[in-house]
């Protein structure tokens, strides 16, 4: 790379672009292509193999005491793809999406809301020093609050079973959103925007130019670690209020003794979770073009 | 593709009438930190830019001609003493002096185009006259093809390049450049020197250039303040009266140019062995001595 582009550089009259020609190739085809070149495909191939034969073998075959209780894999498995499940719930009920539609739903909601507050105050907060003296404080009182405490107070300040679920689940992310575009606004070198000042843009045009994609990055960390706990604010939510999920799911499976729909709420609610991450994280490739190209060409 | 417009550019020289803009510091002091931790960075510092000319400004690296720079920016303001603008105290940051920052960087989420783009832009000049400028300038500095790829695809020294067009595409009445070159090889380097001393005798608006090479500083200058060590004040002024357009090779066989980097050096040398002796004068005697004995 290093001496490719001093070639470049000393012919300067009329350099060719470089040869690492990369435009077309997202951020995400790069980490896809990167990941199946390196041993982790295969390694977490085997990590599974060994969980679930451990799981398959301590139920199942040695029927360990600890595990007495437990549903084995050939049960929950058959149940979960079974026509006409025992305890009601596979992928052929229409049940079974129900569930996963309410959860996503309540997502959806919670997460659109908590970036739709939490990026531009969070951008506010980096930005207007005044500002922060104000509502920083406050926001960190706030904070560390778990959202199990906020649990009564949900469920006495709103009305019906889904707002006080939703509103859970909006809390923590918020906080991690708002949190990282702040960071991220902090993390902008001052020089971009004496450069941006210098060349004749007011404050608004470097907000705009200036702030908001330099810290694009950190906003999508946040948005990362929101999705993430919204997800798990979510389940909290859904086992003492609400109808439906899957987190409703495992909960009354367990006061109802249905022990292998617990663990098909659980597998379901895995792989849903990473799903949604995926998409934040395919959303911020496509919004950082930029940082795709900087970082493939860090890495060739 | 646009050879047409490297013969002649009709952008930059009919659209570009010359300004006139001199800058004065006169007695400046300029200190960091409070009490005890106070550091006296600039000490009774006058000098001229003088309207039209390349001044170049070469001292011993941390001897404050970065601080300089932001005082003549509007960035920090002077402990004493005035700094003016054709007459006007500089009290903020203002369009009619583009200061490319020793650290300033292209921005890494806008392609070449849109970097040199911006100030035009963000002053809403979007016209075709700026984008014709754009062209002529991505031509120059030789970047045609990588008008669409981000900072962090360019080399290092493409990357200077476009920063300079970026800058050069303003038409500022004071351009004020720190260490523009810095860190590129020297072939690079001097490369970037004809580029820049080109587009510099285009229109002969005033320039001001901090450095610390003595070859890129006689090849460039017009005038040439020669600085103290921290904390920092003008030590000598030297009018570089070599002709104009030059070439290196020029530069290198020309006895004046010898005679002047000499002149330089010595001076240059003086400085470095006050900090070496770390400002004690007995010190400082005896380093003088020493040398003049080993000649
Ligand atoms: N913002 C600042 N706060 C404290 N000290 C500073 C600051 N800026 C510069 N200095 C000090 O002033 C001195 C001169 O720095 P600078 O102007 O960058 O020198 P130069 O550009 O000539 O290399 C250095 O010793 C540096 O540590
Ligand atoms: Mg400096």
């Amino acid at each position: 790379m290093a001496n490719s582009s001093e070639v470049a550089d000393s012919a300067v009259s009329m350099a060719a672009p470089q040869s690492t020609e990369i435009s077309s190739m997202s951020l995400t085809m790069y980490r896809v292509s990167n990941w199946l070149k390196s041993p982790r495909p295969y390694l977490m191939v085997i990590g599974f193999a060994a969980v679930l034969s451990f799981w398959y073998f301590a139920v199942e075959v040695w029927k360990l005491p600890r595990f007495q209780d437990m549903p084995g894999l050939t049960e929950v498995f058959s149940e979960w793809f079974s026509k006409d499940p025992y305890y009601g719930l596979s992928v052929y009920t229409p049940e079974y999406y129900k569930h996963i539609g309410i959860s996503l739903r309540r997502i959806g909601f919670a997460f659109l809301l908590a970036t739709g507050l939490g990026v531009p105050l969070g951008l506010f907060l980096g930005w207007s020093k005044t500002f922060r003296e104000y509502v920083f404080p406050l926001f960190e009182l706030f904070r560390p609050i778990p959202v199990l405490a906020w649990v009564p107070l949900a469920i006495i300040m709103f009305v019906g079973s889904e707002t006080p679920v939703v509103f859970l689940t909006f809390l923590a992310s918020f906080f991690a959103t708002t949190l990282n575009t702040m960071l991220g606004v902090e993390s902008i070198d001052e020089s971009y925007s004496r450069a941006a000042r210098c060349l004749g843009a007011n404050r608004w045009q470097t907000f705009k130019h200036v702030v908001v994609p330099g810290a694009m990055p950190y906003i999508f960390t946040g948005l990362q670690i929101s999705i993430g706990v919204a997800w798990f604010s979510l389940v909290a939510g859904e086992m003492v209020s609400g109808q439906f999920g899957l987190g409703y799911v495992i909960n009354t499976s367990y006061m109802m003794i249905e022990y292998p729909k617990i663990i098909i709420g659980m597998i379901t609610l895995g792989i849903v979770g990473y799903s949604t991450s995926a998409m934040v994280r395919l959303l911020g490739d496509y919004l950082m073009q930029w940082r795709v190209r900087e970082l493939a060409l860090g890495d060739s | 593709m646009n050879t047409s417009l490297t013969e002649e550019s009709p952008a930059l020289t009919s659209a570009r009438e010359q300004n006139t803009s001199e800058i004065v510091a006169k007695n400046i002091y300029k200190s960091y930190g409070a009490g005890p931790f106070a550091k006296e960075v600039v000490s009774d510092c006058s000098f001229t830019i003088e309207s039209n000319k390349l001044t170049v400004m070469i001292g011993p690296s941390g001897c404050g001609k970065s601080t300089l720079i932001q005082l003549i920016a509007g960035f920090e303001a002077t402990d004493s003493g005035e700094i003016t603008l054709n007459g006007s105290p500089i009290t903020d940051p203002g369009k009619d002096r583009l200061v490319l920052f020793q650290e300033s960087a292209l921005f890494p989420w806008m392609t070449t185009y849109d970097n040199i783009m911006y100030g035009p832009r963000a002053r809403g000049e979007d016209t075709k006259d700026a984008a014709d400028q754009a062209e002529f300038l991505l031509n120059k500095v030789g970047l045609d093809a990588f008008r669409d790829k981000y900072p962090q695809q360019l080399s290092g020294g493409m990357q200077r390049r476009a920063e300079l067009a970026r800058a050069m595409i303003n038409k500022p009445e004071v351009m004020i450049l720190d260490e523009p070159f810095r860190g590129l090889d020297n072939m690079s380097k001097e490369l970037m020197w004809e580029y820049y001393a080109g587009l510099y005798e285009e229109d002969r608006n005033t320039n001001f250039f901090v450095t610390t090479d003595i070859d890129e500083a006689i090849f460039l200058a017009d005038r040439l303040l020669i600085m103290t060590n921290l904390p920092t004040s003008t030590r000598s002024v030297i009018e570089i009266d070599i002709p104009r357009p030059r070439t290196i090779e020029e530069v290198v066989n020309s006895a004046r140019a010898n005679e002047i980097k000499k002149e330089v050096m010595t001076l240059l040398h003086e400085e470095a062995m006050k900090s070496f002796s770390g400002g004690s004068k007995a010190a400082a005697d005896f380093l003088d001595a020493y040398s003049k004995r080993a000649d």
